[in-house]
């Protein structure tokens, strides 16, 4: 049975090695704040960090996770006060919600790779996750916001 | 009209919670359907509007509305919490099931603050002074000394306090029902304090740690998860299949039909083959192997191409006519220039990023259903309808919802679910894969446009014809619908405001081939796009500044009279009399606008601004954008200001939100989204080859707001409309060609 460590503990998951991670960390394991968006890589609206990097779980087998550290977004701080979750607060970034988790671990990897991005780094970084409400703009003022306050 | 009663004594469950202390019950009456309303008063009475203070001194606001991300499950408890004196921090806002006791909870619309500000007021009053009656009662004092003011109730004279959950647990007892004897009273605006400030939404907190729970996460012990194969095309079905390989998959458990409705479907399920399996990717990985021999029906050759050019055909000839004034075959005739351009708008799909998502339990002759839907009662009332139940057997709880757009007022994802979850005897989930949605979608019309105009010598409209050819919504719910109805025409055609004496509106045929849907500013998209245009094509026909030609055409401030016009106006669903279509009020958010976005400034080569200004769903909107467009064609769009007067405001912050979010839809409606259709099949499948909005597009953006004090108009689609004609008249201001049909193809706007 494949063990993959998520958000620091290490978890069995009874399913095949093939099986995207995303729909494990849902349907097996039951923890929702990981979204479908796609299934395909396409929107980002599964994006979780493995080894620290935002990766698309929707496109990642369980095979691939096994060995590394998974963190989605319930793992992403203890208590909601990452700089990005705090930024994403203070701009009330959300209005329907469903892909912010996506968008926040995004920009969580980007912030710990590229610790003051520019502008371009922000839309090269970002433009992999879809929003359909349109929050773009308070995403990007919420980038920055947590990069000063990281 | 409102009525309020005192409902603590009566065993009470509102939004699944039961309650002790005090309990509200609120009638709301809608008095922009005054017969609606009356036949509610002769019917038995049912509150439909929960309101609870525990002896805590807890508030808990019952949200009777979908929360799709407009804000409104706070907005509405704002309202009400501000007329009770209540502490924000001690409001507790719970979703309503679906429910007929709650009235009208079809959220979509853009009506929900319309309808429901003044009743939230008035339950929200009706309680504070209940609570003051409470305490004045208790002190035996005059009620006219006490005073609501934070969640405590004061004695003015004294200073004397009571909490508001003391004074609840003597207002429990107390026999008055306020709306019967006592004078409401409403704080003054001065006073408000939550009305009118920014709020930051209930659900952020839940939102930000991942712990929101939307349709697709609903999870029941011993559920099983549906994915379900639909026909390609719209209106086949099933005639035999093979589930052989599907059944090896590990995991999955059955394969079974889902019956298929015979079209027009309208909320009820497509059909198709589901494999039930026990997780979600062993479901699809089943579904992939089924063979299934499908009877493709009646659509089985349908294409847009060739659907295209029997629209435009249709444009080009007489239509039926909507709206006629003045002469204008003569007016044209005798213009000293005539403007003639023909438009076109591709069909749309929703792709809320949440899919389309339902768990049902059928159980004991009874359903329980979660659903994120906008249109709970609906929703109930087709899975009983398909279920055989009736409707009180049906629960319908209501998620949050990952988007919506208007996909998710339609119920034929719960009416999957419903019948899978009978047919097991297990709880469901059903959940669409993204190129489920993409291809079984309820699209926004597509729509093709001709307008004339005729100018006299110095460049003033003297005649305007208008035609729109668009299969009509009622086609998903009716059989040889072709004409649009009232409803849609009113949107962006019969209400054309520009002041010109000679007007024909007209309305051509067209079937409905695919599900139609509405779709964030429904027919405002192609009807704002081509009237936004044209009378950008007019100001460079007649050579004038487009703002200034604008003016011009809106004319002196003044309401359109349709009883004069002739012009049958539904007015999305209110009274002229309280939301007239007012000239004034475009020329106001006209000039906010121009004053704030740079209008006139030059800009360098193949950069330029376009305007637009528009009125739907009672509100008034302007838009200008500023667009550069490189020698590869390749459009950036470095600023969009928008001004907006949506009379008065509840949550300025997601109203600022909401504007911000319709120009990013605007813009991919305009630059990228576009469904096709060939031999009967979705060309398109997932965000791959059906193009949003990404933030590489993503403008600078600048919301302005009109203070208003006039009644609430709509904000979630109004900020839509102005986006893409605006674009397209900045596109030209920036490279002389005129975008007539989206999406725009920027190989056009290349420099040779």
């Amino acid at each position: 049975m494949p063990q993959i460590k998520i958000n620091g503990v290490s978890r069995n998951v009874d399913a095949d090695p093939q099986m995207p991670l995303l729909w494990a960390i849902r349907d097996i394991l039951g923890m929702t704040g990981t979204k479908f968006g796609c299934g395909i890589g396409a929107c980002g609206a599964c994006t979780v960090h493995l080894d620290g990097e935002a990766v698309r779980s929707c496109i990642t087998p369980i095979s691939q996770a096994v060995g590394h550290e998974i963190v989605t977004i319930e793992g992403l701080s203890t208590d909601g006060t990452h700089p990005v979750q705090n930024a994403w607060r203070a701009h009330n970034v959300p209005q329907c919600g469903y892909c912010q988790p996506g968008q926040m671990m995004q920009a969580a990897a980007l912030l710990k790779q590229t610790p003051k991005p520019t502008d371009q780094q922000i839309t090269d970084a970002m433009s992999g996750n879809i929003c359909r409400c349109g929050t773009y703009v308070r995403i990007r003022a919420a980038i920055k916001a947590a990069a000063e306050a990281m | 009209m409102t009525k309020i009663v005192n409902l603590s004594r009566r065993e009470v469950v509102a939004g699944g919670i039961a309650a002790a202390g005090l309990v509200l019950g609120v009638y709301v009456g809608f008095r922009e359907f005054p017969a609606k309303a009356a036949n509610a008063a002769a019917a038995t009475f049912e509150p439909n509007v929960y309101l609870m203070i525990d002896e805590t001194g807890l508030v808990t606001i019952v949200a009777h509305r979908s929360e799709m991300g407009t804000g409104i499950k706070t907005g509405l408890p704002m309202v009400l919490a501000d007329e009770l004196e209540a502490d924000w921090s001690r409001v507790k806002v719970v979703q309503a099931q679906g429910d007929p006791k709650y009235g009208d909870q079809n959220t979509d619309g853009s009506r929900s603050t319309r309808q429901f500000y003044q009743p939230m007021r008035e339950a929200g009053a009706s309680a504070r002074q209940m609570l003051e009656a409470a305490a004045a009662h208790t002190w035996n004092v005059n009620a006219n000394d006490c005073r609501a003011r934070n969640h405590t109730v004061v004695h003015l004279p004294t200073g004397r306090q009571m909490s508001f959950g003391d004074a609840a647990k003597v207002a429990a007892t107390m026999e008055i029902a306020p709306s019967d004897h006592m004078e409401l009273y409403f704080k003054p605006a001065s006073e408000w304090r939550y009305v009118g400030k920014p709020r930051a939404i209930v659900d952020l907190d839940d939102i930000i740690r991942g712990k929101a729970t939307y349709g697709i996460d609903v999870v029941l012990p011993g559920m099983k998860y549906a994915s379900i194969e639909r026909c390609p095309v719209y209106g086949g079905k099933a005639v035999s299949f093979d589930a052989t390989q599907a059944l090896k998959v590990p995991g999955v458990e059955q394969v079974v039909e889902v019956r298929a409705t015979p079209i027009p479907s309208g909320f009820d399920q497509l059909g198709g083959i589901a494999v039930i399996a026990d997780n979600t990717w062993a479901a699809e990985q089943g579904r992939q192997k089924l063979k299934i021999t499908w009877d493709f029906g009646p659509n089985a050759n349908d294409d847009t191409t060739a659907y295209r050019t029997q629209l435009e055909a249709t444009a080009k000839q007489p239509g039926r006519v909507a709206r006629n004034q003045g002469d204008v075959d003569g007016a044209l005739a005798g213009a000293a220039r005539r403007v003639t351009a023909d438009y076109f708008v591709p069909y749309y799909a929703h792709a809320s990023m949440e899919v389309p998502a339902a768990v049902a339990n059928f159980a004991d002759g009874k359903c329980e259903i979660w659903a994120p839907t906008q249109f709970p009662q609906g929703a109930r009332t087709t899975a009983a309808q398909v279920l055989g139940l009736p409707e009180e057997n049906v629960t319908l709880n209501v998620t949050l919802l990952g988007g919506a757009f208007g996909r998710k007022a339609k119920s034929d994802f719960v009416a999957e679910a419903a019948l899978l979850s009978q047919r097991l005897g297990a709880p469901v989930k059903v959940t669409w894969t993204r190129e489920d949605d993409i291809q079984h979608d309820y699209y926004h019309a597509i729509c093709a446009q001709h307008l004339e105009a005729g100018l006299d010598a110095s460049g003033k409209a003297t005649a305007w014809l208008h035609r729109t050819v668009f299969p009509a919504i009622e086609s998903t719910f009716q059989p040889d619908v072709t004409y649009g109805s009232s409803g849609e025409l009113q949107q962006g055609v019969t209400d054309m405001p520009y002041a010109i004496a000679n007007v024909r509106c007209e309305n051509g045929p067209a079937p409905g081939r695919v599900r139609i849907g509405w779709y964030r500013s429904v027919y405002n998209i192609p009807h704002a796009f081509a009237v936004c245009s044209f009378a950008d094509e007019m100001a460079h026909a007649a050579a004038q500044d487009p703002v200034a030609y604008l003016r011009q055409l809106l004319g002196e401030p003044r309401k359109l009279d349709f009883a004069a016009m002739h012009v049958d106006y539904p007015n999305y669903g209110a009274s002229l009399a309280m939301y007239p279509v007012d000239t004034g009020r475009l020329r106001g958010v006209l000039d906010l606008v121009v004053r704030n976005s740079d209008w006139g400034k030059p800009l360098p080569p193949r950069q330029g601004r376009g305007v637009a200004v528009h009125r739907s769903f009672l509100t008034y909107a302007a838009a200008v954008v500023h667009v550069e467009v490189g020698n590869d064609g390749q459009i950036t769009i470095p600023r969009v200001d928008v001004a907006l007067d949506c009379g008065l405001v509840v949550n300025p912050d997601r109203v600022i939100a909401q504007f911000e979010g319709a120009a990013i839809m605007g813009i991919g409606n305009a630059l990228y989204s576009n469904i096709t259709i060939k031999q009967g099949r979705i060309e398109q499948s997932n965000f791959g080859d059906y193009l949003v909005a990404r933030t590489d597009i993503a403008p600078e953006t600048h919301v302005h707001i009109v203070e208003s004090s006039a009644p609430p108009g709509g904000v979630g689609e109004p900020g839509v409309p102005p986006i893409a004609p605006a674009l397209c008249n900045a596109i030209f201001a920036a490279t002389g060609k005129r975008i007539r049909a989206l999406p725009i193809d920027p190989t056009q706007l290349k420099i040779a």
